[in-house]
């Protein structure tokens, strides 16, 4: 806390001095703002890919979890951020995909405020049921859904998360209405799975691996287009029939606009190099995560990722009928 | 019996080892001092330790941070008892009864019987998590939503068996504990309530905040109006251990209360804020001269402070045996061993058995060095409490500060402190108590989220409050339980048993405050 202070008062200090300078980048640590609360899949995957980070870049990257509001929050502070490379943020499918559907008031445009880093690594969406549930593929699963719709409950960890939006694009794709029943976070949404009080959720892997492996819950399909070394029994989605069911938790860097080029050159870099170390992949493996590779790193990948997700996610919530305002 | 000894055994070889045992004391060190601090919690802690525990192995670094949580359980009592603030939601009981003792020149007692309390507790609760953990978590796992709405209606109703003095005034604290804690966005449609277009009430309160203004701020509100007639106490702290009449009294609260904390720990969606208030209306309940309590009764510390430390421990155990987090700070554990490669849930018992019981086993281990922490070294703590009140107001002020802004990093958060703080002298002045405020907040939330779930799953049927059964195992015959309905009817009686004294004696009491 000492630290994180200490940057916030040094950046106060530096932006009203104005002498950031790009060449000697970085020369103090970098806050790097995850919009959820500490210990969730997002705020894993930022501290997994910083810690590598700041090797490469000699400074310490100080993670400051500003949670709230979804995650739109703490991205509208990084907008608000000065563009000097000392503050960065720890984007997502929700604040960067979802927001501009859920919230008519965001006070940020995710394609247009802020320079794309790059993707770092997203997790795997499970649609996963109780364990006595009468479906075992995905295909009796959409056959009994279609046919019992509203007397299914699904459970989700409440409007606007990924549990939510990625089970609202199910119910668009399969054209099924189903019950929705509304938690406040995974882990109590999770519990009644197991324990048997609703019938099915859609979620991310990280959190349900160990659950699926014990068979306290049993796993439909995996929305990847490939298997999960976690979880290489469970098939994809495209195998059981519904290819448009494509979705991730991805998760990517973001600094605010107009962050010189040099400095943003350089934490691409720095995420590229993090992204090939095999230390941290294995870290980000064993959490079930799907590390980019190739073309599908870097900030060019990243907005048109942007770009496409806001796109996809806007018909479906819209028509959904959710806002979070 | 033999397999529990034997793992208790490797757990203990685990526990023991040099860097462990260090690891285990920097832990509780670190707890009790940030417990003791006003408004620095251990959530705030545990995230910014996070990243220094990367170098560590994942037992040891789990070790430490398990020691920081319970040992801010120790800590969080002396800070109840010397001050007058309760860091926690569980520690809210403890400035009751505590504080009150310490006005009297019993500080000393109140935080020794503290501190054995919860030395007791957190033995028998480390006991029961290795025996009893599996068994446990299956119970835990047949509440539904609307067991829990009954169970929250439950808490309600303690809520009003504690207060005392007005139950009028107890009620509409009640009322406006649930009332605020609605404000935010509706969960289940993502409505915003109560928010007046301002974003940053848009995830609602935070109990955090609630407490810390109205007991924090409004305590050093109070104390600035009168000089140097403050409430941390500074010339007595007395002996600390309790003589051979207090220890009657206590011990069998202290039993009763780490019974009930318990049980209450396990369930998942935070049962243990419940365990320290049922505790303490148990024992005003039981006691010969219920009038005592709020007056500093020696039950009313050590039952809940018995209560809050085996929830504490306890709330591990769905945690360890199932992997999923019964509140927010075992969802920060979630994140602990996720980072260092562990992915907690069924299978970290068989995979990682030395994580596992070394982990258990650190923690009685904990529990005896918190006692030595806390007992002879009490006087540091009261020291650090007892630095002149002008210069400790604003030293705690900041704490309280920084503490709320290392939450959410959220600078409204400061500013509704002070709002609340203003709110708090209010109720002081005008004779209302914000503990029944608390605990309607803190319940209310959990009570309307259970409610709208078990309704939305019953399709809208009302009777599944009485009529929904439980599937258990009696004697190898399989029967229902409707637990629902017991829960309330335990609720009702309790609420007529409260109601018919409080009534009659309502109005007398009124006339002492």
């Amino acid at each position: 806390m000492r630290k994180t202070l200490f940057a916030a008062a040094a950046a106060l200090v530096l932006a009203a001095s104005g002498a950031a300078q790009a060449e000697t980048w970085p020369a103090r640590p970098i806050t790097m703002i995850v919009p959820f609360a500490a210990g969730g899949p997002t705020d894993i995957v930022a501290r997994i890919v910083g810690e590598h980070m700041s090797r490469t870049l000699g400074q310490q990257i100080v993670v400051e979890n500003v949670a709230g509001a979804g995650g739109t929050t703490g991205i509208t502070r990084a907008k608000q951020a000065s563009p000097d490379g000392y503050t960065i943020a720890m984007g997502h499918m929700g604040t960067h995909g979802a927001a501009p559907a859920l919230y008519p008031n965001l006070r940020y445009d995710p394609a247009k405020d802020f320079e794309p880093i790059g993707m770092a690594a997203g997790t795997p969406i499970l649609i996963v049921t109780k364990k006595d549930f009468p479906a075992n593929n995905l295909k009796e699963f959409i056959d009994y859904v279609k046919a019992n719709g509203p007397k299914l409950n699904e459970a989700h960890a409440g409007v606007g998360s990924v549990s939510h939006t990625t089970c609202t694009l199910l119910q668009s794709i399969i054209g099924a209405k189903f019950t929705r029943v509304a938690y406040r976070g995974t882990g109590p949404a999770l519990n009644d799975l197991v324990g048997g009080q609703v019938d099915f959720g859609c979620d991310q892997i990280v959190n349900l691996v160990p659950q699926i492996q014990s068979k306290n819950i049993k796993a439909i399909a995996i929305a990847t287009p490939e298997r999960s070394p976690s979880l290489p029994d469970v098939p994809t989605a495209k195998e059981g029939g519904l290819p448009e069911y494509e979705v991730s938790a991805w998760n990517a860097v973001f600094a605010p606009k107009g962050t010189p080029k040099e400095i943003t050159q350089k934490l691409v870099d720095a995420l590229d190099k993090a992204l090939s170390d095999d230390g941290t992949r294995k870290r980000l493996l064993e959490l079930g995560g799907v590390i980019p590779e190739g073309a599908a790193r870097g900030p060019q990948a990243l907005q048109k990722l942007v770009e496409s997700e806001v796109a996809r996610w806007t018909p479906v919530l819209k028509a959904a009928g959710v806002t979070a305002q | 019996m033999s397999e529990i000894i034997s793992n208790l055994g490797l757990g203990l070889s685990v526990a023991l080892s040099l860097q462990n045992l260090a690891l285990c004391f920097i832990g509780c060190m670190i707890g009790t001092l940030i417990g003791v601090l006003p408004g620095v919690g251990p959530i705030a802690t545990i995230a910014i330790l996070l990243p220094i525990t990367f170098g560590v192995d994942p037992t040891g670094a789990l070790i430490m941070l398990a020691g920081i949580y319970y040992g801010a359980q120790y800590g969080g009592s002396t800070t109840a008892i010397l001050v007058n603030i309760p860091g926690e939601a569980t520690s809210v009981v403890t400035v009751l009864d505590g504080h009150q003792m310490a006005r009297q020149g019993r500080a000393g007692v109140a935080l020794g019987v503290a501190a054995l309390g919860s030395f007791f507790a957190g033995c028998v609760a480390t006991v029961l998590i290795a025996a009893l953990g599996v068994p446990l978590t299956k119970l835990a796992l047949v509440f539904g939503p609307a067991e829990y709405f009954s169970l929250m209606v439950m808490g309600l109703i303690f809520a009003v068996v504690l207060a005392r003095g007005s139950i009028l005034k107890a009620i509409t604290m009640i009322l406006l504990g649930i009332l605020l804690s609605t404000v935010g966005t509706d969960l289940e449609t993502g409505q915003e309530r109560m928010t007046f277009g301002f974003p940053p009430l848009s995830d609602g309160l935070d109990f955090a905040v609630l407490a810390m203004g109205v007991f924090g701020i409004a305590e050093i509100l109070r104390n600035l109006e009168h000089t140097e007639t403050r409430d941390v106490v500074q010339a007595t702290i007395g002996r600390l251990l309790p003589n051979m009449a207090e220890m009657k009294q206590s011990a069998w609260p202290i039993v009763r209360g780490t019974a009930l904390g318990s049980i209450l720990g396990i369930l998942p969606g935070n049962g243990a804020v419940l365990g320290p208030f049922a505790s303490y209306t148990v024992e005003k309940k039981l006691a010969k001269d219920p009038s005592r309590f709020g007056r500093g009764a020696i039950e009313g510390v050590a039952g809940p402070e018995s209560a809050n430390n085996a929830g504490a421990q306890t709330s591990f155990i769905p945690l360890l045996t199932l992997g999923i987090p019964p509140n927010a700070v075992m969802a920060l554990m979630v994140g602990a061993m996720t980072i260092h490669g562990i992915v907690p849930g069924p299978q970290v018992m068989t995979r990682n058995p030395n994580l596992f019981w070394g982990m258990i086993a650190s923690m009685w281990i904990g529990n005896l060095m918190l006692l030595v922490i806390n007992l002879p070294l009490i006087g540091l703590w009261v020291k650090l409490l007892q630095v002149p009140y002008r210069l400790m107001f604003p030293s705690i002020l900041i704490f309280c500060c920084i503490g709320i802004y290392s939450i959410n990093s959220l600078p409204s958060d400061v500013i509704f402190i002070a709002a609340f703080g203003v709110i708090g002298l209010a109720f002081i002045k005008f004779g209302f108590e914000p503990a029944p405020m608390l605990l309607g907040f803190v319940l209310g939330k959990l009570m309307e989220e259970n409610l709208r779930r078990a309704l939305i799953i019953s399709r809208g049927d009302p009777w599944v409050f009485l009529t929904r059964q439980i599937d258990a195992v009696i004697f190898g015959q399989p029967v229902g339980i409707p637990l629902s309905g017991i829960l309330l009817a335990i609720a009702a009686g309790l609420l007529i048993i409260a109601l018919l004294p409080s009534i009659r004696k309502g109005r007398d009491e009124v006339f002492v405050e």
